[in-house]
């Protein structure tokens, strides 16, 4: 087995400590990310998603500079947020652009300002480039039981609210005829995005993070139009592109041994891509419909 | 405050809150912070490919900019919008990512063109950056009314032969070439700040689009004049004076708006309609 596979996989993959803790928090970010992507991409809510892990930054940055976990700097930053976004109005598809863009901008200022503080402390600048692009590899064995925990927590939160979130996800009117409380099950997706984004952003980086929550997700709803089974595929899409891709970026310190290898972020973003792309190949309709369907949802 | 290497900066960063206040008006009225958004941090993955082969760094902002507007817009028309924005962003971060793999760059440097460093820009910079400036601002004023009318009613427009895909292309080309040039100026990072915070202020403080556009440049000018004598006088990063003030001037659009409600129509209108009003206006 191991002598068949030699070719694509270079020696000593399995046995990597740091290749180890890569495959179980990616794998575990990778299906977490999936299944609340899914929602975030129904939710037309992507830009918050994305934002999150920019928000993030400034929480992780004044983590670190008063010595707790950064981790725990992202939660509290990013659920602070959530709430700012939620009462500026991210629930009217007007006002969700802006309410994501105004607190993003004046959080940005405040990782500014945390990141500046950081280095004169420490006379080091690698947090922005830690968080931004973060490394898979570089992660302590020890944060597993942490992003565990997390993890659960928001996958939690969207499973138990499922089918109520599953209907004001795809009509607000309708799941409020249904005397479903459209605002509270926003807010409680809100909260579970914005765990989910900390958890993938501190670990993997925000690139990485907002690849695999859009990503494997609008690949999914590509492929079926059932919100469960899309959930499903999301969360396999993105294991597989990110096992692929921690196998190619090892794999890659054989190819380019000058350049000490390629980052993970890279591959996985790009087979994340290259998978989206297939999809919308393959199920490509009619122009006509898709044109004026297009069009309502971004008007 | 005003000698030598300041002036280019004070010069240099008037010019981008100029063009920020107009583009910037008609990103608020269309919804396309997240390409905003994007576009600066993608471009930012161009510069580092540029330092990589050694060319100039505003040809790689340019170069990644353009094309990333260019994909978005294709994306755009047969998916969600949000959707295609963010996977572009990511496509282009994990090429920076790749090319900062590559390249023996100090964090510092990295550091600045993600938040700016108004002081580093050279006098020799200037003219292309008021070239790239004057270009967007005439661009915007050439393609005013189709834009206003395909942003505020896109059926209308389609109606009229205004093809909302062809508008929603130029536009991104101009917010592209607005990231080219105000990157290296503020940094990929605040130049959303500029573009969002000056234009929502202004539209919540009236509803003429000419005047909101005004407002709107003049909200920025004050926005980066102030944070750059605050970063002068204090030693602290621009970028931080330039998100805590565009937030603070929303925040007092906002206010403005609410109080202005309340006085208007107090028992007739209720909240979530009025509010729509502010938000479409």
């Amino acid at each position: 087995m191991a002598a068949s596979l030699s070719p694509l996989i270079e020696p000593g993959f399995f046995s990597n400590l740091p290749v180890q803790t890569a495959l179980v928090v990616g794998g575990v970010v990778a299906v977490v990310s999936g299944i609340v992507g899914t929602f975030t991409v129904m939710r037309g809510q992507s830009f918050a998603g994305h934002s999150l892990a920019d928000i993030g930054t400034a929480g992780g940055s004044a983590a670190f500079l008063v010595g707790i976990s950064p981790l725990f700097g992202f939660v509290a930053m990013n659920l602070m947020a959530a709430g700012v976004m939620e009462w500026i109005g991210i629930r009217r598809p007007r006002g969700r652009d802006l309410a994501t863009g105004i607190v993003l901008g004046a959080a940005l200022g405040l990782a500014a300002l945390f990141l500046y503080l950081d280095s004169t402390a420490s006379s080091t600048t690698g947090a922005t480039i830690n968080v931004l692009f973060g490394s898979i590899f570089t992660l302590p064995s020890s944060m597993v039981p942490v992003i565990a925990v997390f993890s659960v927590v928001a996958a939690g939160i969207v499973l138990a609210m499922y089918r109520p979130l599953i209907l004001s996800s795809i009509s607000s009117d309708l799941a409020t005829a249904q005397g479903i409380p459209v605002r509270l099950v926003g807010i409680g997706y809100l909260a579970a995005l914005a765990v989910a984004v900390s958890l993938s952003a501190v670990t993997i980086g925000a690139i990485l993070s907002t690849a695999l929550l859009v990503g494997p997700a609008a690949t999914a709803l590509r492929l079926t139009n059932r919100p469960g089974r899309a959930a499903a595929f999301a969360a396999v899409i993105g294991l597989v592109a990110t096992w692929l891709g921690v196998l190619l970026a090892y794999d890659s310190y054989y190819w380019f041994p000058t350049t000490g290898g390629w980052p993970v972020s890279f591959f996985v973003v790009t087979l994340i891509f290259l998978m989206y792309l297939a999809s919308q190949v393959r199920f490509r309709p009619r122009s006509g419909v898709q044109r004026r369907s297009t069009l309502t949802e971004a008007g | 405050m005003f000698s030598g290497l300041m002036l280019t900066a004070w010069e240099s960063a008037s010019i981008v809150a100029v063009v920020a206040g107009v583009v910037g008006f008609f990103i608020g009225l269309r919804g396309s912070a997240f390409a905003a958004h994007a576009l600066p941090n993608g471009a930012f993955a161009g510069a580092a490919g540029a330092s990589l082969i050694g060319v100039d760094a505003i040809a790689g902002l340019a170069v990644f900019s353009i094309l990333g507007a260019l994909t978005i817009a294709a994306l755009g028309r047969r998916a969600r919008h949000d959707v295609a924005t963010a996977l572009v962003i990511v496509v282009m971060l994990g090429l920076g990512s790749l090319f900062l793999s590559m390249t023996t760059e100090y964090a510092p440097e990295i550091f600045s063109l993600l938040f700016g460093e108004v002081l580093g820009v050279s006098s020799s910079e200037l003219i292309p950056i008021a070239i790239i400036g004057v270009v967007c601002i005439a661009a915007m004023f050439l393609v005013y009314r189709p834009l206003m009318l395909s942003s505020v009613m896109p059926d209308v427009a389609e109606a009229r032969g205004v093809g909302s895909t062809r508008m929603e292309v130029i536009f991104l080309v101009i917010v592209a070439l607005t990231t080219t040039m105000a990157v290296p100026v503020v940094g990929a990072l605040l130049i959303f700040s500029l573009l969002i915070s000056p234009a929502a202020a202004a539209r919540s403080f009236t509803n003429r689009p000419f005047t909101a556009m005004g407002l709107s440049v003049l909200i920025a000018l004050g926005t980066v004049w102030s944070a750059i004598a605050l970063a002068y006088l204090s030693n602290l990063p621009i970028g931080f004076f330039v998100g805590s003030i565009g937030a603070g001037t929303y925040a007092a659009g906002r206010l403005w708006a609410g109080w202005k409600r309340n006085r208007a129509s107090t028992p007739r209108v209720a909240g979530g309609r009025s509010r729509a009003q502010v938000q479409i206006s």
